[in-house]
């Protein structure tokens, strides 16, 4: 009896929130056809808080960028083979989708071929995108848009169960934002599959990232207003097989991530890379550096500090590493890197925690401006001391009740 | 009989006094309800060409350059109401105001035929940015929350013919480019940037607001090489072309490079600056600004782009702006290679 009560209250509870968040929200329907992009747009901007705007099936011809900018609405397709809003003959904005407000998920929906970059959320706290796909459908390609799926400045970003393909920089970027968690997802043939820069306290975790130039990357960049990266957890991924040659227009930071780069970290503090499963990886499954470009940002930290590596399976990696002058360590070395290896910036106080049970190699390059053909490198030590374990990063219940 | 004298005497005292801006619907302006017609306003009297006797009209001396599009530029305040200058030069205008912005192209026969008109508005509760788009007739515009494109031909002032898909930004765009942290802001009317035709408009103009007691000093003139230097031209171009999104409350604050009027360091700048997000607008260059060398700089990269993938600013901008980016390109070649 007692627990029939609290059943029936727990329903009552449960339909009152429903009722009263939804009281006056309406579903605005835009279907695909003629006219979509006035008749989106205007259904974008006409939403009010509570609204869900959903899109038909078909394919969504569109012309120009679309964006959002009310808070509190759902985007929601039928499905991302299903609905598809198509940039290929975008004639003007920088990105497909830009959302610029608070609690709005996006999901169920494909973005493909912008001539920018794909979805893109700045200064839009709990964001949700889930089950969507942004791809570029002619494969990787330099002339393919930068960013698929592309929040910035936001406190509190998921990102779950999303494809992305062909971005010319990264897939999934995460920038200058705190409070992230990046899941069940794939990125596919992009420069970087996932990269986290310039932010605090991530999760990234059971991604698989395969056939990018690089798996997942973890930066910090100077003269940017926010800095120092930090507290960023990568665990149970897939990292195999990150085998396409680098394609990104040069200039770009990742332009110079090395072709088979499985996990980078640079210039960041406390990553823990931990329980993923790696292989494949031609330059490394793992690498730690630092910042190695003339830069005065005193406000800047150019080395990796506190960085920790545990419990990772480690395929074949480093037979073929891609830097300049990794061929003549290589040959030093045997003929191939090991999978792990740091670079040495920032000495002894800076030597990543490796706990994985292979070779790892210290380039001994601890001057930023050396360059690697000065390389004298070593075998790092592994180590069963392991630092204190960052804390799970927890996102409002409001969110993750999106995607139960 | 005398009641009635002074009842004309005053109506004539008030038409003088306040010309006809008993035309405006200032309920219109007010209201939360955005009117589908322009007329609806009362800003202009049947045609684009007629605004009302109850506009300041004003202009830039160096404008936002937007696809070579004719500006004509209006600002209403209500009767007995003025703005006040800040000691930065910035206008700050009552509840009520109306800023009023008319875009056109000439045709071959000199006439300027106007495209659209974009408001912005001073309600109580903030700005709020709209387009009109004039309709076929020329009689009234249309509100278009979601924007529009207009094909457009023109002639370049060298005679370069030139056909484009003019984009009438959407409610949204509008904001994007007006936004300080959250709130729409006019971006233009900076009193060291405002230039009239006639002293007398000047006066007109100032006559309404309340200027400090030292006014900041006029500011260079993107194009006329005897108003100061390339670089103070150069930096006057930035600032009204980018810094309204390159500044650390605008929407382009994540890449860093700040374009408003503070003093920063050379980075902020762009100088050995090295991309942040830019993807393929990078160019295959490696800083936004390498001294000396403007062929190698993504920021003039960026400006003679059209594709969109690469075109700064993103929005309003279906041509290159030859002449800015040359200005630009002069700066960069002056300076002492690193």
């Amino acid at each position: 009896m007692r627990m029939r009560d609290k059943g029936v209250y727990a329903i009552i509870a449960v339909s009152l929130a429903f009722a009263s968040t939804t009281a006056f929200a309406k579903t605005i329907s835009v279907a695909a056809g003629d006219d979509a992009q006035a008749r989106l747009q205007e259904a974008l901007i006409g939403a009010v808080p509570g609204d869900v705007v959903e899109l038909g099936s078909g394919r969504f011809r569109l012309t120009d960028g679309l964006s959002l900018d009310v808070a509190k609405v759902t985007v929601k397709g039928q499905g991302s083979g299903q609905t598809i809003l198509d940039f290929t003959g975008q004639l003007g904005a920088g990105e497909g989708l830009l959302v610029t407000s608070d609690d709005v998920v996006l999901r169920d929906f494909a973005v493909e071929n912008t001539k920018g970059d794909g979805i893109k959320s700045k200064g839009a706290d709990r964001i949700v995108y889930y089950q969507l796909r942004v791809e570029w459908t002619g494969g990787p390609k330099e002339t393919n848009g930068a960013y698929g799926i592309y929040p910035v400045e936001s406190q509190d970003v998921l990102v779950d169960s999303v494809l992305v393909r062909g971005a010319s920089d990264a897939g999934i970027y995460v920038g200058q934002s705190r409070n992230i968690v990046v899941r069940n997802s794939v990125a596919l043939e992009n420069v970087a599959g996932i990269e986290i820069e310039n932010s605090y306290d991530a999760d990234v975790h059971d991604n698989l990232t395969t056939r990018n130039t690089g798996g997942i990357l973890v930066f910090d960049l100077p003269n940017l207003l926010q800095m120092g990266g930090k507290n960023v957890r990568i665990f149970e991924n897939v990292v195999v097989d990150n085998s396409t040659p680098n394609f990104a227009p040069k200039g770009n930071i990742v332009a110079n991530v090395p072709t088979g780069t499985g996990v980078m970290v640079m210039a960041n503090r406390n990553v823990h890379v931990f329980d993923n499963m790696l292989g494949q990886n031609g330059t490394a499954n793992i690498m730690v550096v630092g910042y190695r470009y003339p830069q005065n940002d005193p406000k800047y930290d150019p080395i990796a500090r506190g960085v920790a590596i545990w419990g990772n399976q480690h395929d074949k990696a480093g037979w073929d590493p891609k830097f300049p002058g990794s061929q003549q360590i290589a040959q030093a070395l045997g003929g191939s890197l090991p999978p792990i290896f740091w670079d040495g910036a920032g000495g002894d106080a800076a030597r990543p925690v490796i706990a994985d049970p292979v070779p790892a190699l210290s380039l001994g390059l601890t001057d930023l401006i050396a360059t690697p053909e000065s390389a004298q490198p070593t075998m790092l030590q592994t180590t069963a001391n392991l630092p204190p374990e960052l804390p799970r990063i927890r996102l409002p219940e409001s969110m993750e009740a999106v995607v139960r | 009989m005398r009641l009635l004298l002074a009842a004309i005497a005053c109506l004539a005292l008030t038409v003088s006094v306040k010309g006809t801006s008993a035309q405006i619907a200032e309920a219109a302006i007010m209201s939360a309800e955005n009117p589908a017609l322009l007329s609806s306003f009362g800003f202009f009297d049947g045609a684009a060409s007629k605004p009302s006797a109850a506009l300041l009209p004003y202009a830039l001396r160096t404008p936002l350059f937007s696809d070579y599009a004719e500006k004509q530029r209006f600002l209403y305040m209500p009767p007995g109401k003025s703005y006040t200058v800040d000691q930065t030069g910035r206008l700050q205008f009552p509840v009520g105001s109306a800023l009023i912005k008319s875009f056109g192209y000439h045709d071959a026969a000199g006439n300027l035929n106007i495209i659209e008109t974009r408001l912005l508005l001073h309600r109580a509760e903030g700005w709020v940015a709209l387009p009109y788009v004039w309709n076929a007739d020329g009689k009234d515009a249309t509100l278009k929350i979601g924007g529009a494109r207009k094909a457009v031909e023109f002639a370049k002032a060298d005679g370069a013919k030139m056909a484009i898909s003019y984009a009438v930004p959407n409610k949204n765009q509008c904001k994007q480019c007006h936004s300080t942290k959250d709130a729409v802001m006019p971006v233009g009317p900076v009193w060291q940037n405002l230039a009239f035709e006639t002293a007398k408009a000047r006066a007109n103009f100032a006559m309404r607001g309340e200027l400090p007691s030292s006014l900041p000093a006029v500011e260079a003139k993107w194009d006329d090489a005897k108003s100061s230097t390339v670089e103070a031209r150069a930096l006057a171009y930035l600032r009204v072309n980018c810094g309204h999104c390159h500044k650390p409350t605008g929407s382009a604050s994540n890449s860093g490079l700040f374009y408003d009027d503070h003093e920063r360091n050379p980075a902020a700048l762009g100088i050995g600056k090295r991309p942040v997000a830019a993807g393929r607008g990078s160019g295959n260059f490696d800083f936004v600004i390498e001294p000396g060398h403007p062929e190698r700089s993504i920021l003039t990269y960026r400006m003679k782009s059209v594709d969109p993938g690469i075109a700064m600013p993103e929005l309003g901008r279906a041509s290159a702006h030859d002449e800015g980016a040359a200005l630009l390109e002069a700066w960069i070649r002056s300076m002492k290679p690193a």
